[in-house]
């Protein structure tokens, strides 16, 4: 293969990392993904196959993708934010809330989800608020969501963060300078530098939503055409002892994430080259 | 070491009663469900004493538990248990047809169908049972709420599940059209379907949602006492199912690691006096004519279908019901 | 670096921005990030400081926290050098099949964990395609703690590297070039230019990398095997005590991974001085 750096000068180290990550891939990813398609390929792989045209697994599927993406959004949007605050801004208790972003990493999805349903249940703190105003949340989608926010929330936060830390300002202050307002000069200026992470949060807490099951089926319900998800689905095969049920529906999954998840590093890459252009 | 200095040492040590510094220790691990941490505890600590008596050697039982489906599915991939001790036959007959790791007539190497102690399925209501549930027809009517796990993610909620069908069939006398439409009738008052026993439980306890909680009779009895005494109610219906949680050797195993003498025997204690009073203890009901008088006020006489006799067997039952595409698919599926 | 603007700067319509700005950031970050963490505290102390204490130091838990901190350890170890390698790789270099590898990264994110852990049973279980060769060793993957550190790893892959990649990408490679045309070696623009340059970087990755390993409960629960002080995880035995309805104790050995996130400020503390007086 042949390298070919941006500016047209070799940096070192090409072969290495290039051995190391395809080396690493292959024996930890690739390797053990294959095995769905090994087992899907070692029995009725046609049955296996329409058991995923069902109005069930179609419902779980739409469930699943539009509240991962809302999620996403609304992660990118507030994530942000977080991300801003706490880089530009000095305020008490910006080291804490610095702090607790990983929570949602660190915290057991189980645990997350019991958390978050003793809050949202129609008993909890935040849920008899909510019921004040007529809003179910927990046992609900609006539940899901609020799961799913949660477990995406750090990936966020945690990509935008070191890029607004590292910002070079000089460009920022000239906008300002020139006369653009803050917020003309947030858009004109930050944004583009951003977007690659932004984009990154944004893949990353999607594709973990898809996913996400330890958290969600505290806080869903479970119920049939209404709150299940995915992943909870291939839980029911798998007590079935169906496996070539389970794997055809991650397979599924693992196709379409793959495929927007690519789709989403394209864009990426591209939005990354123009914002070194920024510079 | 010479082998002459190791056998002169093996001798002082067998002379001077340290036996045991060199006896055989025997590792046993019993695959278990959920519901049966504390009682396998239990008789544990009082199997190993009893061991200690009979033997030279030293045994240790480690016990691991998770839901039902997960454990047989753990010892089809491999992992090392010498006894399953599961929530039903179905997931035992798995390992067994799936794995061959288990004799496929197991259930009858044991008495009782392989079952030395059991339950059945019960509601748990609120003090004073407000909504004046009695029975399972009480349970369709509109505006009760009802708790119980996914039977498709649960082996607890399947025994609710069949319980709730056989009285349809039997005592009703619904036919099966009739009945799936009273099994629609009833998850239409099921607001959260959790994927295991207990976690409905805590929804009906915490969270304090639904009026019942359909449990196996065990769980019901530990509820009462462990969380908030005095705040709930058992209501018996007037017919169940006898929920029958089986026990079996995985052969493989113990054959592999030489454990089956050690193995077979802790199985034929579950059925000895103190491992039943233990159970009884533990709310499972005993097997033994004395200890059943014993607690006979704990444990009411119910009228108890049996999934072999009456249903034909868990095969069938989970091939029509819970299957993609069986009976609870289809009360979910949308109205027709 | 622009300084952190004191809140009271500028005009009134900059000070009004900046405050509805705080202040919705932080409505948020208390919604979803801090009444979770004061539920947990909460039920943690519920039965008080004797029950806390018990339940972070009875038997089954320490063996549980052991066995956490060796699998976070190795996930963090080898993800530590496949994503420095893997960020260096992909943001310094266009070759073709890059964004295929990128995305073969990101990959175990979108891997639901049931499905994650039942991958590693189908490649190394009893019925597996290596068992016969497994078994031949006499080496048992799944069910023992070397499964529990692959998965974990696998769950982990994509922290590191995805923390650097955009940041690196961002960064560009001038300064890089730099000290290569001045006659550096290349390990040493990594260690003088690169590595200060990404420390901030680098760190949020082991933080969430280990965070993550630390709390992952899903695709470990499947290839555990749930054996009581043998293989079980701490988020494992959470989930026992929880199933035990001995919620104060559940949620007191969970407030120890809460604290992890807790204890990362004090790292970056640390790191931050560190900064000021030597690196930068």
């Amino acid at each position: 293969m042949n390298a070919r750096h941006k500016q047209g000068r070799i940096l070192p180290g090409f072969n290495i990392t290039f051995g190391i990550t395809v080396l690493y891939l292959s024996l930890m990813v690739i390797l053990p993904l294959s095995m769905i398609v090994l087992h899907l390929a070692s029995g009725d792989t046609q049955a296996a196959l329409t058991s995923l045209i069902s109005p069930r697994v179609l419902h779980a599927l739409r469930l699943s993708f539009s509240l991962s993406l809302v999620a996403a959004f609304t992660n990118v949007i507030f994530g942000l934010l977080l991300a801003w605050i706490l880089v530009r801004y000095r305020f008490p208790g910006r080291r804490l809330i610095d702090g607790v972003v990983d929570l949602p990493f660190a915290l057991p999805t189980a645990v997350a989800g019991i958390a978050l349903t003793t809050l949202y249940a129609p008993n909890g703190w935040l849920g008899s608020l909510l019921s004040l105003w007529g809003i179910k949340a927990a046992f609900t989608p609006l539940g899901i969501y609020v799961a799913l926010i949660f477990v995406g929330l750090p990936f966020v936060v945690r990509s935008v963060q070191p890029v607004l830390e590292d910002f070079d300002s000089e460009v920022e202050e000239a906008s300002l300078s020139l006369g653009a307002g803050r917020v003309r000069t947030f858009f004109a200026v930050i944004l583009p530098v951003l977007w690659p992470s932004l984009l990154a949060g944004f893949s990353m807490a999607f594709a973990r939503g898809l996913g996400e099951y330890g958290s969600v089926v505290f806080i869903s319900g479970n119920m049939p055409m209404k709150t299940e998800i995915v992943p909870l689905l291939i839980m029911n095969r798998l007590e079935q002892f169906d496996y070539m049920g389970a794997t055809s529906l991650g397979l599924l999954m693992l196709v379409v994430s793959f495929a927007l998840m690519f789709v989403a590093n394209v864009l990426q890459a591209r939005l990354g080259e123009r914002a070194a252009g920024v510079r | 070491m010479t082998l002459r200095n190791r056998l002169l040492l093996l001798l002082v040590a067998v002379l001077t009663g340290q036996a045991e510094a060199l006896a055989e220790r025997i590792k046993l691990l019993n695959a278990s469900y959920d519901p049966t941490r504390e009682l396998y505890q239990e008789i544990n600590s009082t199997f190993v004493a009893e061991w200690k008596k009979g033997h030279s050697s030293h045994i240790d039982v480690l016990q691991s538990h998770g839901g039902s489906g997960k454990q047989a599915r753990s010892v089809l991939e491999g992992l090392e248990a010498d006894v399953v001790t599961l929530a039903l036959a179905y997931d035992i007959d798995q390992i067994a047809k799936r794995g061959g790791l288990i004799a496929l007539n197991w259930q009858s190497r044991l008495p009782n169908n392989s079952s030395p102690y059991f339950s059945t399925i019960v509601f748990l209501v609120r003090k004073g049972n407000p909504k004046g549930i009695k029975d399972w027809e009480d349970l369709v009517k509109p505006g009760i709420s009802v708790i119980t796990p996914n039977p498709k993610t649960s082996g607890g909620a399947r025994w609710n599940y069949i319980a709730a069908w056989g009285y349809a069939e039997r005592k009703l006398g619904l036919s099966e059209s009739q009945a799936e439409g009273f099994m629609k009738k009833l998850f239409a008052n099921v607001p959260v379907l959790d994927t295991g026993a207990r976690g409905s439980t805590t929804t009906f306890v915490q969270r304090e949602i639904g009026d019942v909680l359909l449990a196996w009779e065990s769980e019901a009895l530990l509820a009462k006492e462990e969380l908030q005494a005095g705040a709930y109610e058992i209501v018996t219906p007037s017919m169940s199912i006898m929920a029958e949680p089986p026990v079996a050797v995985v052969d493989k195993v113990v054959d592999k690691k030489g454990t089956r003498l050690a193995a077979e025997s802790y199985l034929r204690y579950l059925y000895g006096e103190t491992a039943q009073e233990s159970a009884a203890r533990h709310h499972f009901r005993p097997r033994s004519e004395s200890l059943t008088v014993k607690y006979a006020e704990k444990f009411p006489l119910i009228e108890m279908l049996e999934i072999d006799r009456d249903f034909g067997g868990w095969d069938k039952v989970q091939a029509k019901h819970f299957a993609d595409g069986g009976v609870f698919d289809r009360i979910y599926a949308p109205s027709s | 670096m622009l300084a952190r603007l004191s809140l009271n700067d500028g005009t009134w319509g900059e000070r009004a921005l900046r405050y509805g700005l705080l202040s919705a950031g932080a409505c948020f970050a208390v919604l979803f990030l801090l009444l979770p963490l004061l539920v947990v505290f909460i039920e943690a102390f519920s039965q008080g400081l004797a029950l806390y204490i018990v339940s972070i130091s009875d038997e089954e838990a320490l063996s549980a926290i052991r066995l956490t901190l060796v699998a976070a350890f190795f996930a963090v170890f080898f993800n530590l050098i496949f994503g420095v390698a893997a960020a260096w790789l992909i943001a310094r270099f266009t070759f073709r099949g890059r964004k295929l590898l990128l995305t073969l990264i990101d990959t175990p994110l979108a891997v639901s964990p049931v499905i994650a852990g039942l991958i590693f049973v189908l490649l190394y279980g009893a019925r597996g395609p290596l068992a016969p060769a497994l078994d031949a060793l006499g080496i048992k993957v799944i069910f023992t703690i070397g499964g529990i550190v692959v998965t974990t790893m696998f769950v982990t892959i994509p922290y590191i590297a995805r923390e650097l990649i955009p940041f690196m990408m961002e960064q560009g490679s001038v300064e890089e070039e730099a000290a290569l045309t001045l006659g550096a070696k290349g390990h040493q623009v990594f260690r003088f230019v690169t590595l200060p340059n990404i420390k901030w970087a680098l760190l949020y990755g082991v933080i969430l990398c280990n965070s993550r390993a630390m709390g992952e409960f899903g695709a470990v629960s499947v290839v555990s095997g749930h054996i009581r002080g043998e293989t079980n995880t701490v988020p494992l035995h959470i989930e026992i005590l929880y199933n035990e309805y001995k919620f104060a104790a559940a949620f007191a050995v969970s407030s120890l991974l809460a604290l992890l996130a807790l204890g990362t400020l004090l790292l970056k503390a640390v790191l931050e001085r560190g900064g000021h007086n030597g690196l930068k």
